[in-house]
């Protein structure tokens, strides 16, 4: 499975997908294999708001626990609560039904500085 | 520079596989190929196989094994007399601190084989030989000898199907010869650590590829790595070296008086023991059920808003879908019912005291 080339990525292996000036935010392919089956989600409430670079959450498998930061800053206008209860979606359909958060974005050049899938692509073969 | 990880027999099968291989006790082991929880689940519905080439098998021969292992070991050797037959045991200091915990099998006329902890092999080996009268030989044979663990409420027929017509299989906690696939020599142990029947199978070091393919030929069969080991072996509340007990921690204290023997007379660490039951442990080896987020060792345990301890072993149950733990807990604590904060990161949820194993619902359990 490839990283799909209608959205960009952070180095933290975050998806962003944007509409408007609203941004999708999910976690990676790439991401959600490196955890194992996912367990557990904390995410943040609808109506908070994030900052590019600062944490908003938790995903833990089995084995490992990881934080979640956020790519772009902005306010969060939608938050996915399926997650909660069957996190496993996030290892099954990490580009779509298992999407994180919705996020109103304010500076939109924060998205201009993610990462094209193919080059995180690259990021990940590298690393 | 840390010593450069051993690689098992099995290595270049994991990477064929696509494991994930991690460092663990020296060792580059799988923790898991496809994932845990499918893996956990196909040891608790099939079978899952395990390569466990990285422990250590010693073995102890000659006129004065007996009597040596007896004096050196927890558990009353007299109880495995007949051939064959095996037994869980611990290896102590003269304080009654736990050096190892392993599974002795008298597997011929004067000789008993050790399988014990990878990471404790070459101090087992030392304490062993520091120990041993003059008409004891001891032989490191980790080397040269592979270990499979098939585990899984199917197992032995995939074993007996291997082994063909005239085999018969071992009873639980015995071993038998067997040939598979006609020609490859083995020790077939009934022994295991994911509360599922099964066995674990000793061959030649350069036969465990061979017996590792024949037995994934088998559509049952699902490769398993470290991580469902853990979790299947902490749904049984088995204790794991290092994270529930160690030269720090007598039997007593671990839950592990069961194969403690008073009777058989006087052994190393005996006289600690007879003191530590006497006056009653301080802290007890305790099991934890936890909602809400899943414990790691280390997560402080607090009581009232004292922390009282840190959580030993601690993971997700695949079966339960919660969190387990273990924790030395004050001995007043240690009630099953007993509610207590666990620190997780920034949550805090409540661990509540529960009786060992988590999970009783097994093939071990119905057979």
């Amino acid at each position: 499975m490839s990283h799909p080339s209608d959205r960009v990525y952070s180095k933290d292996h975050e998806w962003v997908m944007v509409d408007g000036d609203i941004a999708t935010v999910g976690i990676s392919h790439f991401a959600q294999d490196q955890l194992g089956e996912v367990v557990y989600i904390e995410l943040p409430e609808s109506g908070d708001a994030i900052v590019a670079g600062d944490t908003f959450g938790e995903i833990e498998s089995v084995k490992s626990v990881s934080e979640l930061y956020a790519p772009v800053t902005g306010e969060i206008i939608e938050v996915n609560d399926a997650l909660g209860d069957s996190p496993e979606t996030v290892n099954s359909d990490p580009h779509g039904e298992g999407w994180m958060l919705k996020i109103r974005v304010a500076d939109s050049a924060q998205v201009d500085d993610l990462m094209s899938s193919e080059e995180y692509d690259a990021f990940v073969t590298e690393s | 520079m840390p010593e450069p990880l051993v690689r098992t027999p099995l290595y270049d099968e994991h990477l064929a596989l696509g494991a994930r291989m991690v460092p663990f006790a020296g060792f580059e082991m799988p923790v898991q190929y496809e994932g845990i929880i499918d893996e956990h689940h196909a040891v608790r519905t099939r079978v899952g196989i395990f390569d466990v080439c990285h422990m250590a098998e010693l073995r102890v021969f000659g006129f004065g094994a007996f009597d040596f292992l007896q004096k050196t070991l927890t558990n009353d050797l007299s109880k495995i007399g007949q051939l064959g037959r095996a037994q869980y045991t611990l290896m102590l200091d003269d304080d009654a601190g736990i050096l190892d915990d392993l599974i002795v099998y008298h597997s011929g006329d004067l000789e008993y084989l050790i399988i014990a902890n990878a990471s404790n092999r070459v101090a087992d080996f030392e304490w062993l030989a520091a120990h041993a009268p003059d008409d004891v030989e001891l032989v490191d044979e980790s080397d040269r000898t592979g270990l499979i663990a098939v585990q899984g409420p199917q197992a032995l027929a995939v074993i007996a199907d291997l082994a063909g017509p005239e085999w018969t299989a071992p009873a639980r906690f015995s071993l038998a010869e067997a040939t598979l696939d006609n020609a490859i020599p083995c020790l077939i142990a009934r022994t295991g650590y994911t509360g599922e029947d099964g066995v674990e199978i000793l061959c030649r070091a350069s036969d465990a590829a061979a017996v590792w393919r024949l037995l994934l030929s088998f559509a049952q069969v699902t490769p398993a790595g470290l991580g469902a080991r853990d979790t299947l072996r902490l749904e049984m509340g088995y204790h794991l070296y290092g994270n529930d007990m160690d030269r720090g921690v007598d039997p007593i204290s671990a839950g592990l008086g069961w194969v403690v023997n008073a009777a058989k007379g006087s052994f190393v660490g005996s006289s600690r023991i007879a003191e530590i039951r006497a006056s009653g442990p301080a802290r007890r080896l305790s099991y934890l059920r936890v909602e809400g987020a899943i414990p790691r060792p280390g997560s402080p345990i607090l009581h009232e808003g004292t922390e009282v301890s840190k959580v030993a072993s601690g993971t997700f149950s695949p079966t339960l879908e919660c969190g387990i733990a273990t924790a030395y807990l004050p001995s007043e604590l240690a009630q099953t019912g007993t509610e207590l904060e666990i620190t997780i990161r920034k949550k805090h949820v409540t661990g509540r005291v529960v009786s060992a194993p988590f999970v009783t619902s097994t093939s071990l359990s119905a057979s």
